[in-house]
């Protein structure tokens, strides 16, 4: 096993362990804390995809994120209301079965990653960076207006949605789903990495001309790259809203589009396991120095700015040695 | 809709447009010159305004504070410039959008730490603070028109500054071959200091002259630095004139789509339908002309080469 399998090992069982002690301990809300972690996780394990083996800077994911949140607040909503969604040219109901607002929520957030990755990998480098970033912007201001779904003030729901055969209220039932889709999905973020596609994808990344030279077209594998990506990120964006009981605008804000890039960072690019070290070190941080200061960010922020200046490897990086270096 | 009307907004448009322009024109040149996409530059635009209000407060001369807007963000763009940004040159455009990100988290929790989260208030000085007519009637407020006089005429000097002084040359021969100019001796340590001060001083003026118009608050930057973005996008990396028509063209859109959409739905929707179909789509109407942007021409309407 190298080190960088056991670090993941371990990481995956750290995760898994400290809710069920908290469990065994009446402590709901350490697996609350826990279920926040593997959810943003998912949502940077989402980012990877697409910043860690294909290069493509998106500062826009909060886009994915947002409309996975509102495909569980819509259908939900409606569902809560018994008021169809829409009646024609055929009736749609609202839900509150997870499974099909998890399919909705991919499925959006798909054709949505779909629409501005055509757009945006027309660029490249720093105009990828800034047209993604405006994107999800556009996302942001359309709920803000939009007053059918709460505009500014956002969408409750005021029961979990439910699973068959568990009670989704329990928080550590509710974990474990939420666990299982974690694994799956870097299940799949590691065959995605080794398969032709995801070879592809990293060798675009590095020589675009050579890529193309052996007759495949760089931009219909990031194009496809950065769908699984948003899709991904749109389920997790679904599991958060079902967490809070609760979407607002504030899912689709340029801060969570940066944060969900730190998880990422901060773990260290291009690692499989890097999305969840950096999740749970920013909760981690999130929960004992909000405790200290109101102003915790200011730490986040000088610990985010030594990380890139001084271990651009990030914490996997550090712990398992330096590998080659990402652009 | 009357024309009065309708003249009004297209100069609301100009006004925002101009200010947009004194954001994205120091993004652009950062851009052009170092290489450097610097997400902190809508932080530089809130120090300028906090700084105004907190001089203002103080002295009560709208004068001093707007001097003092762009002397802070100058001096806070030549240290960040020089203890931060300057590592970041030769790195990757991830590692520049996390370490800049990281100096907004910083400098939004620090300002919120100096001031208090209430948003202050810039008020505008007595000799504009009314109204002034315009030929063909129009009532506009005489700061707003000052706001697009100050806009042009910075536009100007920074084109004079760009073509015809010694500094303008070096920044042209930065942009073109940065190895090149240093090794003919000039300072380029000093070029790159003074590119980015310059930049920072264009933001915190505009945060000012626009904090006596809107409220002086923490996160007011970050919107303006998207909005620039978007600019940029649209009128090419490293141009001053793509960064003018962009933002012209931006400001006029946002304006006009929030006036003119909603009067557009009234015609054939109810008038509560039609303000919220309106409004919602006046919000994606700059990032719709982006995408048209995108489409047609991928490098911005004023890319240079």
């Amino acid at each position: 096993m190298t080190r960088v399998s056991a670090l993941s090992a371990a990481t995956l069982l750290v995760l898994l362990i400290v809710p069920l002690v908290a469990w065994a301990q009446g402590a709901p809300f350490t697996i609350t804390l826990a279920t926040k972690v593997a959810i943003l996780a998912m949502a940077g394990v989402g980012l990877n995809i697409a910043l860690g083996i294909g290069g493509l800077v998106s500062l826009g994911h909060a886009a994915f994120f947002g409309i996975g949140g509102y495909a569980m607040g819509i259908l939900a909503s409606h569902s809560q209301s018994f008021t169809p969604l829409m009646e024609v040219p055929f009736l749609i109901e609202g839900t509150k079965s997870m499974p099909v607002i998890w399919l909705t929520a991919v499925l959006a957030g798909a054709m949505a990653a779909w629409a501005i990755g055509a757009l945006s990998l027309r660029t490249s480098g720093v105009y990828f960076i800034m047209v993604t970033l405006a994107f999800g912007q556009m996302f942001f201001y359309f709920a803000i207006s939009w007053p059918a779904y709460g505009g500014e003030d956002g969408l409750s729901i005021y029961v979990r949605n439910s699973f068959p055969g568990l009670n989704t209220l329990d928080p550590i039932q509710f974990f474990g789903i939420v666990y299982a889709i974690l694994l799956i999905v870097l299940y799949l973020a590691h065959r995605i990495e080794r398969s032709a596609f995801g070879l592809a994808l990293d060798a675009a990344r590095q020589s675009e001309a050579r890529v193309r030279s052996v007759g495949i077209e760089p931009y219909r594998v990031r194009l496809l790259a950065f769908v699984i990506s948003g899709s991904v990120t749109a389920l997790a964006g679904a599991l958060f809203a079902d967490l809070n009981r609760f979407v607002s605008p504030s899912m689709f804000s340029w801060q969570t589009s940066g944060e969900i890039m730190i998880f990422v960072i901060l773990g260290g690019v291009g690692r499989l396991i890097g999305p969840v070290i950096g999740a749970g070190v920013f909760i981690l941080l999130e929960h004992f120095l909000g405790g200290v200061s109101e102003y915790w960010l200011i730490y986040v922020g000088a610990i985010l700015l030594g990380t890139v200046v001084f271990a651009p490897g990030g914490i996997v990086g550090l712990l398992a040695g330096r590998r080659g270096q990402h652009g | 809709m009357s024309a009065l009307l309708l003249a009004e907004q297209i100069l609301n448009g100009l006004q925002f447009g101009v200010m947009l322009f004194l954001m994205a024109a120091g993004l652009t040149l950062i851009f052009g010159v170092m290489g450097l996409i610097n997400l902190a530059h809508g932080s530089l635009y809130m120090i300028g305004a906090f700084a105004a209000a907190g001089v203002a407060a103080a002295t009560g001369s709208f004068m001093l504070a707007l001097m003092a807007s762009l002397a802070a963000a100058a001096a806070a763009g030549a240290i960040i410039e020089v203890v931060v940004i300057r590592r970041l040159y030769a790195r990757d455009h991830l590692d520049q959008v996390l370490a800049t990100f990281a100096l907004i988290l910083i400098l939004s929790e620090a300002t919120r730490w100096a001031f208090g989260s209430f948003p202050l208030y810039l008020d505008v000085p007595d000799a504009l603070s009314g109204p002034v007519v315009l030929p063909g009637g129009i009532e506009y407020p005489a700061y707003r028109l000052a706001l697009i006089g100050i806009g042009l005429v910075v536009a100007v000097g920074l084109f004079l500054l760009i073509a015809r002084t010694r500094i303008g040359m070096q920044i042209r021969a930065g942009e073109a071959d940065r190895e090149m100019i240093a090794a003919l001796g000039v300072d380029i340590g000093r070029l790159y200091t003074l590119v980015f001060a310059l930049g920072a001083a264009l933001a915190g003026g505009a945060g000012a002259l626009v904090g006596a118009i809107q409220s002086v608050q923490v996160g007011m930057g970050e919107p303006v630095l998207i909005l620039a973005f978007v600019v940029i996008v649209i009128g090419g990396i490293g141009s001053v004139k793509g960064a003018l028509v962009g933002a012209i063209l931006v400001g006029l859109t946002d304006t006009l789509g929030r006036t003119l959409l909603p009067v557009l739905f009234g015609a054939f929707l109810d008038p509560s339908q039609a303000t919220a179909v309106g409004s919602a789509l006046a919000s994606m109407s700059i990032y719709i002309l982006m995408a048209i942007v995108l489409v047609l021409r991928p490098t911005g309407l004023f890319r240079v080469a």
